[in-house]
């Protein structure tokens, strides 16, 4: 039976999130203490050599990029949390912000230190008002200890659109514009919110952060994967007997994540499909569930670990209905800005619900194929890039699904 | 009910504190008035259409009056399959209008929204912004008499 770890939320169920003096008696602070004793170079040097990489989706080495916000010039800096978490079936940043909100303050602050910025923003999302009342609360009592020395950071609000989630376009949405992505290069950590240098980190990114100062980057990258260490927040959805959030070494297979965790499927019935990293993720079959959940295997069978998120269907579901839904999203959340995601986005779900209505032929799943990889290679995002992925994966691993309700 | 124009300005020198002004109108009407948008343009020294274009990007911010408690069904595929159209048809018959639409006396005003991360409990609704999981038909009731 695989075990919990909990590193980012070590603190959950143990202290008061709403007071700051149990943050500090179990420990808190004491990193950012610590990283200001070492230097900025020499803690840049730390997180990079405990391979902590991004857990917003993309799995960039944090400590990497920190590096190159480090090494430019600027009267300016800027440390941003992206605490948009608009992924369907994910809810582990509202997990660790109702939480333990100072230890995400608190990795914060410490990027701010190692890059040499004093101002930082939480963007989260609108839907989330509740929490960025704890945020703001939290805030405030940091700013009372005097904690965060000279490290101010404000809470803005997303206002319900996905797309926000891309690093480019949260930018945007914080400067007061449409959130549409920026063309890259240049990349935020060199030119970023008000054309300054920006770091952008995923909420359970920054939540690793005090921990991995504290007891070094040679402990961190000994736990889970090897290229991908650590833990990860996972939220199971769907057809499980536990839906609910946890934190496992990131070496646990997508099995024990269903079957130790979750507790298995539902009502004694069979298992389907699993989609991982959210609704833009891949959709597995049984054949693939021992496979280990970090990024680099999951990429390996041709799906993502994205934000952690696991959608478990059972025998029952129709995925080809699944599948039409989830177009609906991409097209509702495409941002129009680049023709192959707009018209993309439009004709995939166009397609899928011809199909779902059973007036589909064998023409168009080859033209829903042939449409799919062009727009995974043409759109200028992440969310039109991976927005395919559901109908691509279903049309491989699935197939007999489509077949079975062709006109 | 608070001028327009004082929420407004509160955020005038807040550094691309439009959407935050939007919210605040949002928080005080429910909806932002059609002629606030172009006092936020004033006042953010932007164009017109900009300020527009800003307001109708995001799906959570609504141009225009409607219902004055907002109950939001999430539709993305999780709450997709664990029910939310049995939810989405009780909530029509209990308030006798269409989803997209408000009711007449002006008190609710029902939407579709994709994930609003409460997805340990789907299907979930959200009043006013605030999570409502397990949802069944039998629940509406009691649910919307909260707001009655
Ligand atoms: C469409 C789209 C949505 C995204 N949504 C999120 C999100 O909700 N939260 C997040 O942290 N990253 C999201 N990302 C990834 C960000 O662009 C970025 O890579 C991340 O915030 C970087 O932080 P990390 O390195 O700590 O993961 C999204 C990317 C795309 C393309
Ligand atoms: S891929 Fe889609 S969401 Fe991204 S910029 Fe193009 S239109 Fe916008
Ligand atoms: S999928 Fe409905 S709340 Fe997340």
């Amino acid at each position: 039976m695989a075990e919990e770890m909990r590193i980012v939320l070590r603190n959950m169920g143990k202290i008061d999130p709403l007071n700051i003096d149990d943050y500090i008696n179990a420990g808190g602070y004491k990193a950012l203490e610590k990283a200001r004793q070492m230097g900025q170079e020499a803690l840049i040097a730390d997180v990079r050599n405990s391979g902590l990489r991004g857990r917003g989706g993309a799995g960039f080495n944090c400590g990497m990029k920190w590096g190159f916000s480090y090494n430019v010039q600027a009267d300016q800096k800027y440390v941003v949390c992206n605490a948009d978490e608009g992924e369907p079936g994910t809810y582990k940043d509202r997990t660790i912000m109702e939480n333990d909100p100072q230890s995400v303050l608190e990795g914060m602050a410490i990027c701010g230190y190692a890059i040499g910025s004093n101002k930082g923003y939480i963007y989260c999302r609108g839907e989330y008002p509740y929490v960025v009342d704890i945020l703001n609360k939290a805030i405030a009592q940091a700013k009372e200890k005097g904690v965060l020395g000279d490290f101010d950071i404000e809470v803005r609000m997303g206002a319900g659109a996905y797309v926000c989630g891309e690093e480019s376009a949260l930018i945007e949405s914080i400067e007061g514009n449409r959130g549409e992505p920026r063309f890259k290069p240049p990349f935020p950590p060199v030119i970023g919110l008000w054309q300054k240098p920006t770091i952008v980190n995923n909420v359970e990114t920054f939540a690793n952060i005090p921990v991995i100062v504290e007891k070094g980057g040679d402990w961190y990258k000994a736990i889970g994967a090897e290229k991908y260490p650590g833990t990860k927040i996972v939220t199971l959805t769907g057809d499980v007997n536990n839906r609910t959030v946890f934190e496992v070494p990131t070496d646990t297979t997508i099995r024990q994540v269903i079957y130790d965790f979750g507790g298995g499927i539902k009502d004694g019935k069979n298992f389907k499909a699993v989609q991982i990293g959210g609704t833009s993720g891949g959709f597995i079959p049984e054949s693939m569930l021992d496979t280990p959940i970090d990024f680099d295997s999951m990429s390996a069978i041709g799906a993502t670990l994205g934000s952690g998120a696991v959608f478990v269907m059972d025998e029952t579901r129709d995925i080809v209905n699944v599948v039409a839904r989830i177009a609906g999203f991409f097209e509702h959340e495409s941002c129009g800005k680049c023709s192959p995601c707009r018209e993309g986005t439009k004709r995939i779900h166009e397609m899928m619900e011809k199909l779902d209505a059973g007036q589909g032929s064998s023409a168009d799943l080859s033209l829903l194929e042939r449409l799919g990889k062009v727009m995974s290679k043409a759109c200028l995002c992440g969310l039109g890039q991976a927005a395919p992925s559901p109908v691509l994966t279903t049309l491989q691993n699935f197939n007999g699904e489509y077949q079975a309700k062709l006109n | 009910m608070a001028d327009y124009k004082e929420i407004i300005n509160q955020y005038k020198d807040l550094p691309g504190g439009i959407i935050e002004a939007y919210h605040a109108l949002q928080k005080e009407y429910s909806f932002i008035p059609e002629d606030s948008i172009a006092y936020a343009a004033q006042v953010f020294d932007l164009p017109l259409a900009k300020a527009y274009g800003v307001a109708t990007f995001y799906s959570y911010l609504k141009v225009g009056e409607r219902g004055k408690n907002v109950i939001r069904i999430c539709e993305s595929a999780p709450c997709h399959v664990a029910g939310a159209q049995d939810v989405v048809n009780a909530l029509e018959k209990e308030l006798g209008i269409k989803m997209g639409e408000s009711t007449a006396d002006g008190k609710f005003a029902l939407e579709f929204c994709e994930c609003v991360g409460q997805c340990q409990v789907t299907p979930v609704i959200t009043v006013n912004s605030k999570p409502y999981g397990d949802v069944t038909p039998e629940k509406i009731p009691g649910i919307l008499g909260e707001y009655k």
